[in-house]
């Protein structure tokens, strides 16, 4: 209870006047940056950094936990108006969301993301307020075996999920796979399939490509069948909140994201992308009416956009207790910490309690303000979607192409930009799912090292994923959820035999 | 939008810096901007904008822009500041020990030959740790260990050929083990070998001091030494020298101007650098970042540069990751 106490005395902090406004500031700066491809996060508050110096360091730290806060929120807007995620975490939330926006019901997707998001920050911060040291001390057991057997799940359960048939997801899976290939290898140093381009090096963004393929391919979709189908997307239909139903449809998802994004985010190396498809995929499995997903089903937007919001709680969890930043965000966020001779870490906690309970309740307000921020624009930003196609795809690839030279000035990633865009097209013309292009370019290094790191530290033995009981449980869930599908199929089979 | 805004005229600031040819400016009238050859929060990142902000405090600069072109350990931002700052009086580029790595197993088309060296600016040590459950107490544990089995010996730090690579192979040299056979596992920086640390998962990890500092004083690691050549105030764990290892490796950071500038313009810069460095503002923010000075002027740390490139080249080989 003494951590309540704590809380409370950090309401205090966090309501000064002064604090409020730096959270405001910090929301607002961060939902527009969230909107803008390209531009995240983890930029705005590095140039704030100069800044923020002169002022006091509880206001400052507020205003950037608004940013970063806020840019979680701000990334899934344009996801699913303009099917152009501005952020990583959001590109599932594109899926079901831009389907929803063009069948008229751009609102309550809207609505679902902003309130989903506010309950899955607002669990996730009470988790973060009250179990942060429990959590780190399992977090940091979590090995690479255990990050193997992790990603293993993801990808089957990834590959199963997306597009008409396995054989298609998993084709897209590998090109996504390949492209992760591309750059530095992590373990040794060296290039791999860079072909001498110093800008391929560092790999493929991820940015770069979820842009490319969502709206760079989506424009030129639209393009290509613009004289012959004049089916235009319905800017609303029906009401623009949610309905009782989608009400009844959400709170679950809601609940569920939050539970799968807070803890993955809480391990240092769990990131916000993996509990969005791990969502993705429970909510496919559990919903009533899976036919309608790929055709705007809400549980779609609901678990992911908690499930990110409840991550970015969770990458706290490690920076606090450890000094241990496992976002971009974070990392300036320690420098932040850093530059008032803050050392975050297991001492924080007990030499400036007064400063982390202020920011954790600061969390709280942002997250009231955020919602306070995005419910009303709601019925704006809707109308984006009554402008003419051809202006509005235009303005998308201008969008598009900014956000990317403002994230990494080079025409070669302009160029990689325009061929992903090409390869969007042509995926979907020929009906491929595009997400699991994007989870293999996020997983694919992760696992790479993962394993490689496991078979290092067991000096060859490939027994070491088996031997701890965490990675050979998921190893086990993972081959069980790809076998189970076949496995009922033949049993279904045989008992129609015996009938 | 404002950012984007500044972005933009960030970017024409490069292009307006490229084309101009103004004459050398007084001290106080500087326009920069200082590139950082890494993405937002990395070391040169925040080197960068430290600098930034005591220039512009100190009223030895008039502006300041900072510009971010990550990729491939700075050699990227190095190709594109030779070619575009050619001549500029008012572009910097900061740098350090891990472009030196990076140059040589990228095989870059540019080293730091090609640009003017100005400073050396900071030097943070390096520091050797165990987990706090670990059997070796000291060093000299440490090295019999690694004597006796050197792959299962597993090392935790900051990317391959990086600084902390470059150490594990040193001290396992010293031991007297095969430097090629060193079991290194590398992560993305100090942060999540902290976690492979704390974890118990590996015998031994190297990172930044600073970025170790918390668990250090927490008790959760062991620091067995550090890498720099002197005792530092405040850090009790004793250099490699003093424990009579004969080894020394700084993680230097420093900064430099484009290729071909004119005497006057060189020395216009080498001098506010100077005066910035020398200001009680430099000195305050590098105890709160916990940086150690290591400024060297422009003649010294173009030596410098020279020893240290030849020295990195033979670890690197040593560890079978250059030719």
């Amino acid at each position: 209870m003494e951590s309540l106490a704590f809380l409370m005395q950090g309401f205090g902090t966090a309501l000064d006047p002064m604090n409020l406004a730096f959270a405001a500031i910090g929301v607002l700066l961060g939902t527009a940056v969230g909107v803008l491809p390209g531009i995240g996060p983890a930029l705005t508050v590095a140039l704030l950094l100069p800044i923020t110096f002169k002022l006091d360091p509880g206001g400052s730290l507020i205003m950037f936990a608004g940013i970063y806060y806020g840019g979680m929120y701000g990334g899934s807007t344009t996801a699913i108006l303009l099917n152009t995620p501005g952020e990583s975490a959001s590109v599932v939330t594109a899926l079901e969301g831009n389907q929803m926006a063009r069948r008229g019901r751009g609102g309550p997707a809207l609505a679902t993301a902003a309130i989903g998001s506010f309950v899955a920050t607002l669990i996730a911060t009470m988790g973060l307020a009250f179990f942060a040291p429990l959590l780190v001390k399992v977090a940091i057991q979590f090995g690479p075996w255990d990050y193997f057997g992790l990603m293993l799940i993801a990808f089957v359960t990834v590959s199963a999920t997306f597009g008409s048939s396995p054989l298609r997801g998993l084709t897209s899976l590998a090109i996504g796979l390949w492209l992760g290939l591309i750059g530095i290898d992590q373990l040794t140093g060296q290039a791999r399939l860079a072909f001498g381009v110093p800008n391929l090096l560092d790999g493929v963004e991820v940015t770069t490509l979820a842009v490319g393929l969502f709206a760079i391919g989506e424009a030129l979709h639209v393009a290509s069948r613009h004289l012959f189908n004049d089916e235009k997307p319905i800017a609303i239909k029906g009401s623009i909140w949610m309905s009782r139903q989608d009400w009844r449809r959400s709170w679950k998802p809601w609940l569920r994201g939050t539970a799968i994004g807070f803890p993955i985010g809480a391990l240092p190396a769990g990131g916000a992308e993996i509990p969005t498809f791990l969502s993705y995929t429970t909510e496919r499995k559990l919903a009533e009416k899976p036919e309608e997903f790929g055709q705007g089903a809400i549980e779609g937007v609901a678990g992911p956009e908690a499930a990110n919001n409840a991550s970015a709680a969770g990458t706290l969890v490690p920076l606090l207790t450890l000094g241990l930043p496992t976002s971009a965000t974070a990392a300036v966020m320690l420098a932040g910490f850093q530059q008032y001779n803050l050392q975050p870490g297991p001492l924080l906690f007990v030499q400036h309690p007064d400063l982390v309970w202020g920011l954790v309740a600061s969390l709280f307000i942002a997250n009231v303000m955020l919602l306070v921020l995005n419910l009303p624009l709601v019925g704006l930003w809707v109308r984006l979607l009554k402008i003419p196609l051809p202006w509005l795809y235009a303005g998308i690839l201008v969008f598009a192409c900014m956000g990317t030279i403002a994230a990494n000035p080079s025409v070669v990633e302009l160029m990689m930009l325009v061929a992903f865009g090409v390869l969007g097209f042509i995926m979907r013309r020929y009906d491929y799912p595009i997400a699991p292009v994007v989870v293999g370019l996020i997983l694919g290094p992760m696992a790479d090292s993962a394993l490689r790191r496991s078979l290092q530290m067991s000096l060859g033995d490939p027994m070491v994923l088996l031997q701890h009981p965490g990675s050979a449980t998921m190893i086990g869930i993972a081959v069980f959820a790809l076998l189970a599908p076949f496995v009922f199929k033949g049993l279904a089979r045989f008992r129609q035999d015996e009938d | 939008m404002t950012f984007f805004r500044s972005r933009l005229a960030a970017a024409w600031l490069i292009a307006a810096g490229a084309a101009s040819f103004a004459p050398a400016a007084m001290a106080q009238d500087l326009e920069l901007t200082i590139m950082a050859p890494a993405g937002a929060g990395g070391g040169w990142d925040s080197a960068a904008r430290a600098l930034q902000e005591v220039m512009m405090s100190t009223g030895n600069a008039r502006s300041v822009q900072v510009v971010n072109v990550p990729g491939a350990g700075g050699t990227v931002g190095l190709a594109q500041f030779v070619q575009g700052a050619a001549g500029s009086p008012n572009q910097l580029l900061v740098g350090g020990i891990t472009m030196v790595g990076a140059i040589i197993t990228n095989k870059a088309p540019y080293d730091l030959t090609a640009v003017t060296p100005l400073a050396r600016l900071t030097g943070d040590p390096l520091v050797v740790v165990v987990p706090a459950s670990s059997p070796y107490q000291t060093m000299s544990d440490l090295m019999e260990g690694i004597k006796g089995d050197v792959e299962r010996t597993i090392w935790a730090g900051g990317s391959a050929g990086g600084a902390d690579h470059m150490l594990s192979a040193l001290i396992t040299q010293a031991a007297g083990a095969d430097p090629a056979k060193v079991n290194y596992v590398a992560y993305s920086g100090g942060g999540e070998a902290l976690a492979a640390m704390l974890g118990g998962q590996v015998t031994a990890g190297i990172s930044g001091y600073g970025e170790w500092q918390g668990q250090i004083e927490s008790g959760d690691l062991r620091a067995l030494a550090i890498s720099y050549p002197e005792a530092i105030e405040g850090i009790e764990a004793q250099p490699l020298k003093a424990q009579g290892i004969d080894i020394e490796l700084v993680n230097w950071r420093g900064i430099f101007a484009g290729p071909g500038i004119s005497d006057e313009d060189k020395a216009t810069l080498e001098q506010a650098i100077a005066k910035t460095v020398e200001s009680p503002e430099w000195q305050d923010l590098l105890k709160a970042r916990g940086w150690s000075d290591y400024y060297a002027p422009s003649d010294e740390f173009t030596a410098f540069i020279a020893s240290e490139s030849e020295r990195v080249t033979s670890i690197l080989t040593s560890i079978g990751l250059a030719e």
